[in-house]
């Protein structure tokens, strides 16, 4: 045969691929770390190993961000868009990764760590009833933890679907184990993995279909050339429409937007609380990152046609998850759906469209990430003989036992609410004045009606804490360890601080909400 | 000077210190949270100096960046109507501060939190009349609520916990859907305005009109929940009657004035149009409220609440003044805001004196107390007499404007709001009789606090509230020289041409003698 089989290898920016390249890589080493190093010393070493991979792509980042340019942004044979936009994006995930992972090495409040030793022990056996009690924690969470990492900070570059599907797959796929590891209430744990999982496999599968259909119409995967496509050829563009639906379904899931959201609730309450903390900061940063890269660089010239799609959506989660929150007895449920409101209150931001759009929603993903954080850490902290206290009746009264405490769980609360003086109230204006700026007034409308039936859930927690006598079965509040500590620490004050001074971030989300094609 | 930011911040700072006072020295709280307060009237005090009344409409105005992404920016500034609120507000804290000495301990709560709230209160209402940024305006609107939430759910021990946590609840909720309506008007007008909450350069901005209607209603619905108009009143009278008495005073002698003064600050300069347009429905809502609470008033069993009812007749009178759309009825509408909250403090202040002795808020379980308490009764009788507008007390003055202002365009709405006064003598001398006349009931002879009248401190708390009352009732033309530019400022892009009327400076002199 006399065809040249000779292949060019595309050109690859190594200075842009470093953050994930330095992750994959202590990720790896985090499995050799399980291998050699003797149990006792692992959970110091895997801790330290993976914040300081964290910090290293982190200032991998920072390094990257002032060389960027619209020019160099693509690598890899247009595979990879390493734009402003998604290295904010990166940077956050980084940020928001380094705080939940504090909480994963947290082992003062319990003995042995918030995980379980061996997941695979029959649940309830004389061997489970002894590990609960006295073995240390699984180490294997760190690596997993950074490759999750790693697969989202891939998700929200990707320029190119096919990666884009490689990297969903890369960080959802830890993200179920991780679920399965907690170390109390093992069967909820099990079953919120084993759900989180089947549901997720189909997620994948629609998106899958949905590259396909996209490929069937468009001939190629990468954004430019859909893009292209979309706003130029002549091909019927039923192809087009089932291939875009396909494909919002499998981000609509992983962003936990109605009706594709059910799995959330039993996730959150079932996943260790550091993981949930995890899952709820970063897999939405990541979620909506790449939502956001999708319609405005893949299918931008589509926007009469799925705005008002994607805006029903939008409406259905604002309402489903404030309605339902209201029903709920459990904490971390009601985190659950709070966290499903607010998803709607993000796409709100997304269909605002343009510019303040982007920006607003990537100031909302940090605002909340960092909240939402906060608040799970809270929640690790009320305890009683079997773990965490999460049921709602049992926190009456804790404002009288620990003010502190319940002080900053109130502050945090009120954040969720948006009340101003909080991250929570800039970011909701910033959504809600995209969502106005881009003539979506009737989103903006619905979203002021969930913030006001969210408010009443919240409240129900602070009048709990605060008005309610304390009863016999008063949990008590554990004297979080230093990495709980610093981590409610960052978390409360960004929300603060954002509240009372939003300008720096805001500029920087305004700056850098471009992307790149 | 920078007198705005620092009347804004003395109390925010003053709240902080004396929460950081350990749980068990109250006294020490109490006297810091006194001191705070003091030195907060005395800096109103000199920002009434500092503001000329014949000066520009907008004074002592201060300005910082904030997010200057948005074009919202820490500005302050006062007019007249601002100032005079303020003035209220800095003179109410240090009494209300005097009459709750013995309050909190009641609740078996901190006591330093107690008063740590009263000032992050105080501060945040000041707050709301000195912002000239919309979003300045709204953070301080919403974080209002915080602390007064946390006053009524905890420190409220007139009333059985279930009925305070209801009450807080409820007033949380009502004001926070109100909130957030707001809030989507304040974006609206931020998109539609130019990207920017400096209040001035919002008054230039011509809105289409139905884009007005929409804001206006955002904000009008807003205020009127917090006023409160009927029918958006049902959350004041279980706020009013859990709180504790001092901070009822406070609630409904100067929050509550937040709505009327947003509807002044920010509903008619910035949409005219609408404002005239939707003035029918507004004083339609105003003349129910005063018939309504009036009458509602007088079937309650309940002092706290009976005060409450009360005021929403009253509230019913300014509302009526504002959207009459005259300048006599404008300054009348303003003047009654600083009367009622003199009267109806020192109504709520002296309630909570004889519910503190009886331990309880029923009328029932009063009943010729002025034979036991004859000051205090009398003290009473002057509060009651201030509500009902008695003339020669100041109320009447303010009640007087807004009837013959609104009588001169709209005589029913007039003859109709009259009706209220009558009223409002039934609900007055009716509770005055069943509680400080006739027969003593026999259970007050038992009880020992029933033996004590007025005490120096509760002499103190009174004695410049009646002083104010009756001097404002004879001669209100300081106040009115303060306010009466600021009015016709607020009212030129409303009034209609035919409807202009003389100031009521001379008439009003004449009126009060």
């Amino acid at each position: 045969m006399g065809e040249d089989f000779s292949v060019n290898l595309p050109d690859l920016n190594y200075a842009a691929l470093a953050p994930m390249l330095i992750l994959f890589g202590a990720a790896c080493l985090g499995v050799l770390v399980e291998a050699f190093v003797p149990r006792r010393a692992r959970n110091a070493v895997q801790l330290v190993l993976g914040l300081l991979a964290l910090v290293a792509a982190l200032v991998a980042v920072l390094l990257h961000a002032p060389d960027v340019t619209d020019s160099n942004a693509l690598t890899g044979a247009l595979s990879l868009s390493i734009d402003q936009a998604g290295l904010f994006l990166q940077g956050a995930i980084l940020v928001l990764a380094i705080v939940s992972l504090l909480l994963f090495g947290e082992r003062t409040l319990e003995n042995g760590g918030p995980f379980v030793a061996q997941a695979a022990i029959t649940v309830g056996s004389e061997l489970d009833r002894r590990q609960a009690a006295k073995e240390s924690g699984a180490t294997e969470v760190y690596p997993l933890a950074i490759f999750a990492v790693g697969g989202m900070m891939l998700f929200v570059t990707s320029n190119n679907l096919l990666v884009m599907f490689v990297a969903l797959e890369v960080f959802s796929l830890p993200l179920y184990l991780l679920c399965a590891l907690a170390r109390r209430k093992r069967l909820l744990s099990q079953e919120a993995a084993l759900k989180y999982f089947l549901l997720g496999a189909y997620a994948s599968a629609f998106f899958l279909f949905g590259l396909a259909m996209i490929y069937g119409f468009a001939g190629a995967v990468d954004f430019r050339t859909i893009h292209a496509s979309v706003t130029g050829s002549t091909n019927s563009p039923i192809l087009l429409f089932i291939g875009l639906a396909m494909l919002s379904i499998g981000l609509l899931f992983k962003a936990a937007a109605a009706p594709f959201h059910v799995w959330t609730p039993d996730v959150y309450q079932g996943a260790p609380t550091a993981v949930t903390a995890f899952m709820a900061a970063c897999t939405k940063v990541a979620a909506f990152g790449a939502l956001a890269r999708v319609l405005y660089v893949g299918f931008d010239g589509l926007g009469w046609e799925f705005t008002p799609v994607l805006g029903v959506i939008a409406v259905l989660t604002m309402l489903i998850g404030a309605i339902l929150a209201v029903t709920q007895t459990d904490l971390k449920r009601l985190l659950a759906y709070s966290s499903i409101a607010n998803a709607g209150y993000l796409l709100v931001g997304v269909l605002g469209g343009g510019k303040q759009g982007l920006s607003s929603m990537l100031f909302y993903l940090v605002a909340y990430g960092f909240l939402v954080i906060a608040a799970f850490a809270m929640l690790t902290l009320v305890r009683d003989a079997d773990g965490e206290a999460t049921h709602l009746a049992r926190w009456a009264g804790l404002g009288r036992r620990s003010p502190l405490f319940a002080g900053v769980f109130t502050f945090l609360l009120l954040g969720f609410a948006g009340i101003p003086l909080t991250s929570g109230f800039v970011a909701k204006f910033a959504v809600f004045g995209a969502g106005i700026n881009g003539d979506q007034t009737w989103l903006v409308l619905f979203g002021v009606l969930s913030s006001i039936i969210l408010a009443f859930p919240y409240l129900r927690v602070v009048v709990m804490m605060w008005l309610s006598e304390p009863g016999e079965t008063t949990p008590s509040v554990s004297i979080p360890g230093m990495l709980t500590s610093t981590a409610l620490m960052i978390g409360v004050l960004v929300t603060l601080v954002l509240g009372v001074w939003p300008s720096p971030l805001l500029d920087l989300t305004t700056d850098v909400s471009n992307f790149i094609r | 000077m920078k007198y705005l930011s620092i009347l804004t911040l003395a109390p925010l700072i003053g709240a902080l210190t004396v929460a950081f006072v350990p749980r068990a020295k109250p006294e020490l709280a109490k006297r810091l949270a006194l001191i705070w307060s003091i030195v907060v009237l005395a800096v109103g005090v000199a920002t009434w100096v500092a503001y000329k009344p014949g000066g520009p409409r907008l004074q002592l105005q201060e300005s910082y960046t904030w997010i200057p992404a948005w074009g919202a920016k820490f500005s302050f500034a006062v007019d007249g109507i601002a100032l005079v609120m303020i003035a209220l507000i800095a003179l109410l804290v240090p009494l209300v501060i005097l009459a709750s000495w013995h309050d909190a301990e009641k609740s078996k709560r901190s006591v330093p939190a107690y008063f740590a709230l009263l000032l992050a209160l105080e501060g945040t209402m000041i707050g709301t009349f000195t912002s000239a940024d919309v979003l300045l305006f709204y953070l301080f609107f919403e974080v209002m609520l915080v602390p007064m939430y946390f006053i009524i759910g905890s420190f409220g021990t007139d009333v059985p916990a279930k009925q305070r946590q209801y009450a807080a609840v409820k007033f949380f909720l009502y004001s926070l859907v109100g909130g957030l309506l707001m809030l989507a008007a304040v974006i609206g007008m931020w998109v539609y305005g130019g990207h920017t909450f400096d209040w001035q350069t919002l008054t230039n901005v011509e809105f289409t009109t139905t884009v007005q209607r929409w804001l206006f209603l955002g904000f009008f619905i807003a205020f009127a929940i917090k006023a409160p108009f009927f029918p958006f009143h049902t959350w004041l009278p279980d706020a009013g009657g859990a709180a504790p008495a001092g901070a009822a005073a406070l609630l409904v002698g100067v929050m509550d004035k937040v709505g009327t003064f947003g509807i002044l600050r920010y509903c008619l300069p910035l949409f005219p149009e609408a404002s005239r347009w939707f003035a029918p429905w507004a004083i339609g809502l105003s003349v129910i409220g005063i018939i309504y609470a009036a009458l509602v008033a007088i079937g309650q069993k309940d002092l706290k609440r009976l005060v409450s009812y009360t005021s929403i007749a009253h509230f019913g009178f300014i509302g009526v003044g504002i959207f009459a759309f005259t300048y006599q009825a404008g300054s009348g509408a303003v003047l009654y805001m600083v009367n009622h909250g003199l009267a109806t403090g020192l109504l709520f202040l002296v309630v909570g004196m004889f519910v503190a002795r009886r331990g309880s808020t029923l009328v029932t379980d009063f009943g010729g107390a002025g034979k036991l308490l004859p000051l205090l009764a009398g003290i009473f009788f002057i509060a009651g007499m201030a509500s009902l507008a008695l003339p020669g007390l100041a109320p009447f003055v303010s009640e007087f404007l807004v009837l013959i202002g609104t009588f001169t365009v709209n005589k029913p709405v007039a003859v109709i709001a009259t009706i209220g006064i009558i009223l409002a003598a039934a609900y007055v001398l009716w509770m005055i009789q069943r509680t400080t006349q006739g027969n003593t009931n026999p259970a007050l002879l038992d009880l020992a606090p029933m033996k004590r009248d007025l005490s120096l401190r509760e002499g103190i708390v009174v004695a410049p509230l009646i002083v104010l009352l009756i001097v404002l009732g004879f001669y209100p033309k300081p106040v009115l020289d303060v306010i009466n530019p600021a009015v016709q400022a607020t009212l030129t892009d409303v009034v209609t041409p035919e409807r202009a009327d003389p100031a009521p400076a001379t008439s009003t002199v004449e009126a009060g003698k």
